[in-house]
């Protein structure tokens, strides 16, 4: 078997296989799909990449709309992906999965930055920094991925836009398992947390719809915060609907200095600061220190102040959740608290420091259900009830945000390029050319007036010299290679440069 | 865009005073101890311009012209040089101009005239904007030391050590958070620290005003550039902060690696790349591209000396004791020119200050001291050989082709002064250890 990937890229369309979500229904298809899209003149193709192979040579040859499909396997590398348009689709056979191993030496096993990635069926074990994270990628999905004691974060996208994660299992995780950071228009939909400090945080994100996930037995399930310090300052409209938050009492294991370690074990949800965090329909149960605590800034201390960053919680609405079983034994400043009210055991619901104001505009449904406090001067949430009949019928409360799928964008954000076109070539030649040559001054290199002199129209002439530059003039030096611009676009570098008049 | 000879793009033209004092002044000066330069500077500011300014004698031939065009990668829109670049084409969430590799960058200040750019130009080299003649801005931002000075802790007027090390300037158009303690928010307000502290230009509004109003040179430019007379202050500040805004840094290989073309940095690059902007290094989450600054204050522990810390930061400006050594993040871009490193030069090299991250949560924090330090500081063990990826990776955000012309002659006809050489220099950190 050859060891690089190339013999084996095949033609495929690539938007055609987003649809399949199993690999057996991809396998079986493939070849079919193959004839189709061949006759079609689909451009995508398929990298495969074996044992043995490294995955970073199939993403470096890959183009924008390729997928890559990774065989059962053991591998040990970091992929990081800064194309747009690619996909990594592990190919799990009779139970094999292709297993990314870091050995606790390597630092993250998939980092990305460019638009439309996606990456599903990995199992991802033993890497020292983050299993999965993006760093300003849009358009993002990460779902079907595995991912045991790896990692600080276990999926991690920042500064995303519209994205999708969807259907990972994650456990063993010293910070939060799923990290939604400085993002917006995220779904966050039946994952399964565990076992890890936090199970879901939401920071400094807009536009999150945090559904059907699993979390159990982390330090606290589910987060939405505004931490202080970081450049993007806000956190609102997420909804928290129909999870499972469930006893969250693992003892606190996270790292010194970071901010979950200071979350009391036995936390099931926990708002600091996030505004309009609508909490519906969850159920909530044997979290041993509190089921909700909604709080401000003031919940975190060793933390430098941040004056932009708003530190209370305003407009949370805590709607029809099933909770019991909470507050058994509630820890340090919690048991403290609760004291004061004459109990010995935790709350359902806790709000307090900057939360308990009404001018807050918070509110609560059925407030007498739980054993609540600091909720006095909530206004009361509508909290309507569904009828099966109703349900089936599809009439849905106005009021509930039951009826809303999604958070993600109806369209996907829009795409980072410089287009090879006119307005494209004035960014490239004022950008770089324009630090060389002047119109009819000498600068470093040759007067734009003498080079179209000598080239008149031929911008062609141009765009291949300016690929592959040869000492010219004597008393210049030589011009530094462009060839990281496209052809096309050397082109139209030429054309601008030629057509210039002052 | 039509180009006077005189006034040619990027490269401009000098045409140095004919003075005869200009010309004695220029080359023993610069051979001459400080003292005897500081003394005859002072009086040349003293004795000639200011009486000769009273005495109402007819202005002197316009031997500086400034330019019409804008300096490069800026083009004339609507009569002000607007940034063409391609982080251009790129948004970032929330305009915030924070993010990865294809992420637009903050809010500009651009739109000033060539004009006002290039009379700030001037006036950036011109040490008659210090009380005695002796400094200009470029003494602690010199274009050649990466628009800092490449010493520890920066040398005001007397001669003095002032308490932080001189920040670069590149890309500082983009900065709405700045000087070390992030106290001021616009280049206007910030310029008022350096040109009126006793220690480091010396200068007072008034005697800036008179001076500057004193020099036919100076009030024809400014009428050119600002138009009205006699020169304002706002005005002063405005042609600098244009000037400054115009400084910049975004073609470096980096930058051709983050639009797309990946052979532009080698494989210790990307891997040092990869180690940067890891989740154990974590390097890239307060150095965020494309700034390779979050313009944000923070808590890092960094001693000011062994044992010590001296210098509060934001808390001295706020009183707040959770800023107690807050600090914001500098830019990375053209880091190789501005060593040593930190707010007060404590580390000589980047691999120093690199190491600084993998020492453990507050390692240099003096006993007795308790500091909020920032989350992302941890013990990411990183190994020499990571170490070194990372100086070398921010070896290729190196970029200065869009250097300014320095003057070869300032209107005040003052020598143009760059960083200073002083016998007692403190260009080694302790962190050199």
């Amino acid at each position: 078997m050859p060891k690089t990937a190339g013999p084996y890229k095949q033609p495929i369309g690539g938007q055609t296989m987003f649809n399949l979500t199993t690999n057996s229904l991809y396998r079986a298809g493939a070849s079919a799909l193959t004839l189709w899209l061949a006759a079609c003149g689909a451009q995508a193709t398929i990298i495969e990449v074996r044992e043995g192979e490294r995955i970073q040579d199939a993403v470096n040859q890959a183009a924008p709309g390729d997928e890559i499909l990774v065989y059962p396997g053991l591998y040990s590398e970091t992929v990081y992906v800064d194309k747009d348009d690619i996909t990594l689709r592990g190919v799990v056979e009779g139970g094999n999965w292709p297993h990314l191993d870091g050995n606790k030496q390597l630092n993250d096993a998939i980092l990305y930055s460019g638009n439309g990635f996606s990456v599903e069926w990995f199992k991802i074990t033993h890497y020292k920094g983050n299993a999965i994270m993006g760093q300003a990628g849009n358009n993002f999905s990460i779902r079907n991925n595995w991912v045991i004691n790896s990692g600080v974060y276990g999926i991690f996208p920042e500064f995303g836009e519209n994205g999708l994660i969807e259907n990972n299992i994650l456990s063993g995780i010293e910070d939060a398992a799923i990290y939604v950071g400085m993002s917006d228009y995220i779904d966050v939909r039946n994952n399964q947390v565990f076992d890890s400090v936090a199970g879901i945080e939401i920071e400094n994100s807009r536009h999150v719809l945090v559904e059907g996930n699993l979390a159990k037995n982390n330090t606290g399930g589910i987060l939405v915060f505004i931490t202080p310090g970081l450049p993007i300052k806000s956190s609102y409209d997420a909804i928290i609907r129909r999870n499972f938050v469930l006893d969250n009492n693992t003892p606190n294991f996270g790292i010194p200095g970071s901010l979950v370690s200071q979350i009391p074990a036995g936390s099931g949800i926990i708002v600091m600061s996030g505004d309009e965090v609508i909490i519906e329909d969850n159920v909530i149960t044997g979290n041993n220190n509190a089921g909700i605590i909604v709080t401000s800034q003031d919940f975190v201390t060793e933390i430098a102040t941040d004056t932009g960053s708003d530190p209370n919680p305003d407009a949370v609405q805590i709607r029809d959740n099933v909770m019991f079983n909470n507050g058994a034994s509630p820890e340090g400043e919690m048991k403290l608290l609760m004291l004061t009210k004459f109990s010995t055991t935790g709350p359902d619901i806790l709000a307090y420091q900057g939360a308990t104001a009404a001018e807050r505009g918070s509110c609560i449904s059925r407030r007498n259900a739980y054993r609540a406090h600091g909720v006095d001067d909530w206004a009361d949430c509508d909290s309507p009830t569904i009828r099966a009949t109703d349900a089936i019928a599809g009439r849905e409360p106005s009021d509930s945000t039951r009826a809303m799928a999604t958070k993600m964008l109806p369209e996907p954000a829009a795409p980072r390029v410089i287009n090879d076109d006119a307005s494209g070539a004035e960014i490239v030649y004022q950008g770089i050319c324009a630090g060389c040559h002047a119109y009819n001054v000498r600068l470093i290199g040759p007067p734009t007036l003498a080079i179209q002199a000598q080239y008149g129209e031929d911008a062609g002439s141009i765009a291949a010299y300016i690929a592959n530059p040869e000492k010219k003039r004597p008393d210049f030096p030589t011009m530094p290679p462009q060839d990281h611009l496209s052809e096309p676009m050397r082109q139209l570098v030429g054309e601008y440069m030629l057509a210039l008049t002052n | 865009m039509m180009l006077s000879p005189l006034s040619p793009r990027c490269r401009r033209a000098e045409r140095p005073s004919s003075s005869i004092v200009a010309r004695m002044m220029r080359t023993p000066i610069k051979q001459a101890k400080a003292a005897v330069y500081r003394l005859l500077t002072l009086l040349l500011v003293t004795s000639l311009l200011v009486p000769a300014a009273a005495k109402g004698e007819s202005p002197a031939p316009l031997e500086f012209r400034l330019t019409d065009t804008c300096p490069a990668s800026f083009e004339l829109q609507d009569g002000g040089c607007v940034l063409r670049n391609r982080y251009k084409a790129y948004r970032s969430l929330r305009d915030a101009g924070v993010g990865g590799l294809k992420t637009g960058l903050p809010l500009l200040r651009e739109g000033f005239t060539p004009q006002q750019i290039d009379l700030g130009r001037y006036l950036f080299f011109d040490p008659v904007l210090s009380a005695d003649g002796s400094v200009s801005c470029a003494s602690c931002h010199d274009p050649a030391k990466g628009f800092a000075d490449g010493r520890a802790q920066a040398v005001g007027i007397s001669g003095q050590t002032l308490p932080r090390s001189a920040p670069s300037l590149w890309n500082i158009g983009f900065f709405s958070t700045l000087l070390w303690d992030g106290s001021k928010s616009s280049l206007e307000e910030q310029m008022q620290g350096p040109l009126y502290s006793p220690v480091e230009m010396g200068n007072n509004p008034a005697q800036l005003l008179e001076v500057l109003n004193g020099n036919p040179t100076y009030r024809t430019l400014f009428e050119q550039a600002l138009g009205s007379s006699p020169i304002a202050l706002d005005q002063i500040y405005t042609a600098i902060t244009a000037f400054e805004s115009s400084l910049i840094s975004l073609n470096s290989r980096y930058d051709l690696y983050a639009h797309g073309y990946h052979a532009a940095l080698n494989e210790e690059e990307i891997a040092g790349l990869n180690v940067f902007r890891s989740f154990v290094a974590r390097c890239a989450e307060c150095h965020t591209p494309p700034l390779f600054s979050n313009q944000q204050l923070a808590v890092l522990g960094v001693a000011d000396a062994p044992g010590e810390l001296i210098d509060l930061g934001a808390e001295a400006i706020t009183g707040d004791a959770s800023q107690r050594g807050a600090f914001r993040v500098p830019s990375l871009r053209n880091i190789t020119r501005t060593a040593p490193y930190m707010h007060r030069g404590q580390k000589a090299t980047l691999e120093h200050a690199a190491r600084f991250y993998t020492g453990g949560r507050g390692h240099e924090v003096p006993e007795g001291e308790s500091l909020m330090i920032h989350w992302h500081i941890w013990e990411p063990q990183l190994t020499d050989r990571e170490i070194q990826l990372l100086a070398t990776f921010m070896g290729a955000l190196t970029d200065e082709a869009f250097m300014p012309e320095i003057p070869t002659a300032v209107p005040s006809g003052l020598p143009v002064t760059q960083a200073r050489k002083f016998a007692s220099g403190n260009d080694v950190g302790f962190g050199a250890q």
